[in-house]
């Protein structure tokens, strides 16, 4: 059961990470943040929109989607295998 | 003045059950309105509580207190400025951590807060415990379990909001967390010199504006540094340097730290006894059988599909269904400009009145049957929580053209699929949170086929196209998708540039819409509609109709016709000619009379001038006098031009007069139809679309730029069009 740091446009669908950084700050940053996504919370890969993009995720309860673009900025560590 | 403690604020996140639970609150007893100049809704209501009436602000749904959206900046200022008793702040007992991060944010403003843990019911089906007590005794705040739904725990929650007001006379001690060392000590710092120069401290608390300056808050920034610059200029310099500090000892930014330690502040919380339940173990909950939904509802092929249909269905029902009482409310203004008009006698003010007062009224409220159908499936989707789903699939399509994924639910119903209606339309877009992508929708959705440009197309295409009638319609309804998505793409890297806005999202878990929740919403905002359109578009009729009958013919002008008729009747009267040659003569007559009037009008006049311009494009002055009728209503261009080729009033349905004279005027060849079809297909929204942007927008240059931008791009199509196949 290695950690292993990735990014999260790679997580596949119903693996689980930790977040480690988020690296946006402005608007956006903002955005992440107001929706919970702050270093240390867990999240999953819910799944991807037909077009692979956005993605689905699961934390804290309740599902949030997000582009590519924004997932870009959100640093994860995959947990388990 | 009224008294402080009987207006009650409620505050929550998104999806929380806020709205439920006001409208449980006030039932039909509710105010909507917008804040002046933009269009976040403005919702108030009363409510009975112990033989007392209590006036509940329902705040914009948020999940922050950041400037980041027009609602977030709404409810800062409602809370600040309109000083309300007390705030009861809805929360999802579900998602208890994310939603007590806007719960921190009113503590930290100093608001006295009333926790209403709502959804209680289904946090414990999903096996989460949650000790309200233990929450009650570690913050502080009264918490009452709700369940507003089913109307459990309001009363408690708003008799507790009420007692709070009156203790507290609507502000309490800040809540003050700490933010780290280095945060702690520049608020330390700051905080002193906000309260002695007294900057803003009216309606802010000092340290909590001293945060801002360090999370970088645009909108408190801009109105402290037009009250005190300096000042300003000096609490910012102290921003700065501990962002540059943050950056070189932690690779942070100051909003992010804050962030987290109230995160972390939460967690302490909750953690201490308050939450109990497993988060991993899978429960037959609402949350498990929305995942098995999207596994369905967001599969890659059976997702789209589902989506297209549903859009189809609302689409055809919206439209189709909607036609029946669009036909009665029509009838109505038919028959109510018959009787009153065979009470007046003939003459200007009959005209008046039946053509313009009458026609104009019944053209706004014919659309009220469709406006309201189209608002009762939105109500649908978007409380079941499909229509989160539907922008989640189609996000990636419509982001290339610098719109959003929920731009598809206004283009469909404007006429992406051939006979909507632009005014629902743009109306449908207040589903849109991306204030950008949102005004790019509503400036491109008039370029659909809407029903009433259609009737043109199909003129056109019985006479030049009648082999390949579908081919060619469809390949309009495509032309049409083209130009919106094109000029949106533009628009976007042109007017309203900028990166899209974060597509950050939540995906909330489907519910049964509630009844008294759809409908409500239906009718708040088909009110709405009929309050600011009706007033404003009946002077907009009257306006037209003068410049399409005034000035009239000379009286030596219209004795010529007199002259004719006169004629006729004597032939008639001396049997020279059949009672059918009369008639038919009479009404030739009448309908050349018809023709003078519109030539001479201000509206024939402009079309006749406008030829030389409208001539690369192929229009002739019946045509030119047409489409400006058509600005308007798109209905009137095919009876305008019956009028102008006088032929009388011409049906668009069933007539083929007109059709036959078109045929048989040399003018018109295949590149004049196409000409005309681009033409009418992109030009200006009709008046009454016109009306419904300034009021989705609140400006009037986007009023503006619809009308004269369309026309310029119409024109300049119509001409490329005419000039390459001429």
């Amino acid at each position: 059961m290695a950690d292993i740091p990735t990014t999260l446009r790679s997580l596949k669908k119903g693996q689980k990470a930790v977040i480690r950084n988020i690296t946006a700050d402005g608007e956006m940053g903002r955005r992440i943040r107001d929706m919970g996504l702050v270093p240390g919370i867990q999240i999953q890969c819910m799944g991807r929109a037909p077009l692979k993009d956005p993605v689905a995720l699961r934390l804290l309860g309740f599902t949030l989607t997000l582009r590519n673009r924004e997932a870009d900025f959100i640093d994860v560590q995959a947990v388990g295998a | 003045m009224q008294n402080a403690s009987s207006r009650i604020a409620i505050a929550g996140n998104p999806n929380s059950g806020k709205t439920t639970a006001f409208n449980r609150y006030t039932g039909a007893r509710q105010h909507v309105g917008n804040y002046p100049g933009i269009t976040v809704e403005k919702k108030e209501g009363t409510a009975h509580l112990d033989g007392i009436e209590v006036t509940l602000v329902d705040l914009p749904g948020t999940y922050s207190l950041t400037a980041y959206s027009l609602e977030e900046v709404v409810a800062r200022r409602v809370l600040s400025e309109e000083h309300p008793g007390a705030v009861i702040d809805v929360v999802n007992s579900g998602v208890l951590e994310r939603n007590l991060y806007l719960s921190v944010q009113l503590l930290e403003m100093g608001m006295p807060l009333v926790l209403a843990l709502n959804m209680m019911d289904e946090a414990r089906s999903q096996g989460i415990n949650i000790n309200v007590e233990r929450l009650s005794e570690l913050t502080g705040l009264k918490c009452v379990p709700m369940v507003a739904r089913k109307g459990e725990g309001l009363d408690d929650a708003l008799r507790a909001a009420v007692e709070l007001a009156k203790d507290t006379g609507g502000r309490v001690a800040p809540l003050e967390i700490s933010y780290g060392t280095d945060v702690d000590l520049a608020l330390k710092e700051m905080t002193p010199i906000i309260e002695e120069a007294k900057l803003m401290t009216d309606n802010y608390p000092a340290r909590w504006l001293a945060m801002k300056y360090l999370e970088r808050d645009e909108e408190i920034i801009r109105r402290a540094k037009k009250i005190n610059p300096a000042l300003s200029d000096k609490l910012k310099a102290r921003a700065d340097s501990l962002a540059a500090h943050l950056k070189t000892t932690i690779k942070s930014y100051p909003e992010a730290v804050i962030a987290d330690y109230r995160y972390g502040w939460i967690n302490s919380i909750l953690k201490n006894g308050v939450v109990k339940g497993a988060d991993d173990v899978a429960h037959d909950d609402r949350v498990a059988f929305s995942d098995r939904v999207d596994s369905v509802v967001t599969h890659k092929i059976i997702g789209p599909l589902i989506l297209f249909t549903i859009l189809y269905l609302m689409y055809y029902v919206t439209i189709e269904v909607g036609a029946i009482p669009n036909e009665w409310v029509a009838n109505f203004f038919d028959w109510l400009g018959g009787v009153v008009g065979d009470s007046l006698g003939d003459g200007p003010l009959k005209s008046l009145i039946t053509d313009g007062v009458i026609a104009g009224v019944g053209g706004v409220l014919g659309f009220v049957p469709l406006i309201m159908i189209m608002f009762l499936f939105i109500a649908v989707l978007e409380d079941s929580g499909y229509m989160a789903r539907v922008a989640y699939i189609m996000d990636r399509v419509f982001r290339f053209f610098g719109l959003h994924g929920a731009s598809i639910m206004p283009f469909i119903i404007s006429g992406g699929i051939a006979g909507g209606c632009a005014v629902p339309g743009v109306m449908a877009t207040r589903t849109l949170r991306s204030p950008k992508e949102r005004l790019a929708t509503i400036l491109t959705v008039p370029f659909m086929t809407c029903g009433a440009k259609i009737p043109v197309f199909l003129l056109f295409v019985s006479i030049f196209f009648d082999a390949h009638r579908p081919l060619v319609m469809f390949g309009i309804t495509l032309c049409g998708w083209a130009a919106a998505l094109l000029v949106a793409r533009a628009l976007r890297s042109t007017l309203i540039k900028g990166a899209p806005t974060p597509f950050v999202m939540e995906l909330p878990p489907y519910r049964y819409p509630t009844f008294s929740g759809v409908v409500i919403h239906t009718w708040e905002r088909t009110w709405q509609y009929i309050k600011k359109a009706g007033t404003v578009i009946l002077a907009i009729s009257i306006l037209i109709w003068a410049a399409m009958t005034f000035p009239s013919p000379t009286a030596d002008e219209e004795k010529v016709f007199d002259d004719q008729r006169a004629a006729v009747a004597s032939s008639h009267e001396a049997g020279a000619i059949t009672d059918e040659a009369y008639d038919e003569q009479i009404s030739a007559i009448d309908n050349q009379d018809m023709q003078q009037h519109l030539i001479h009008s201000v509206a024939g006049r402009l079309g006749t001038s406008l030829e030389t311009i409208t001539s690369p494009a192929g229009f002739n002055w019946q045509t030119n006098i047409a489409l400006i009728g058509g600005v308007a209503a798109k209905e009137v261009v095919i009876s305008t031009l019956g009028t102008a080729y006088s032929l009388g009033n011409v049906d668009a349905d069933e007539d083929t007069t007109l059709a036959d004279s078109i045929r048989n005027d040399p003018h018109w060849t295949i590149a004049n139809a196409v000409s005309l079809m681009v033409f009418t297909l992109l030009y200006s929204p009709c008046f009454v679309t016109l009306m419904v942007i300034k009021q989705e927008t609140a400006r009037w240059r986007w009023l503006f730029f619809s009308l004269f931008f369309n026309l310029a791009f119409a024109m300049i199509m119509a001409i490329i069009v005419f000039q390459i196949l001429a």
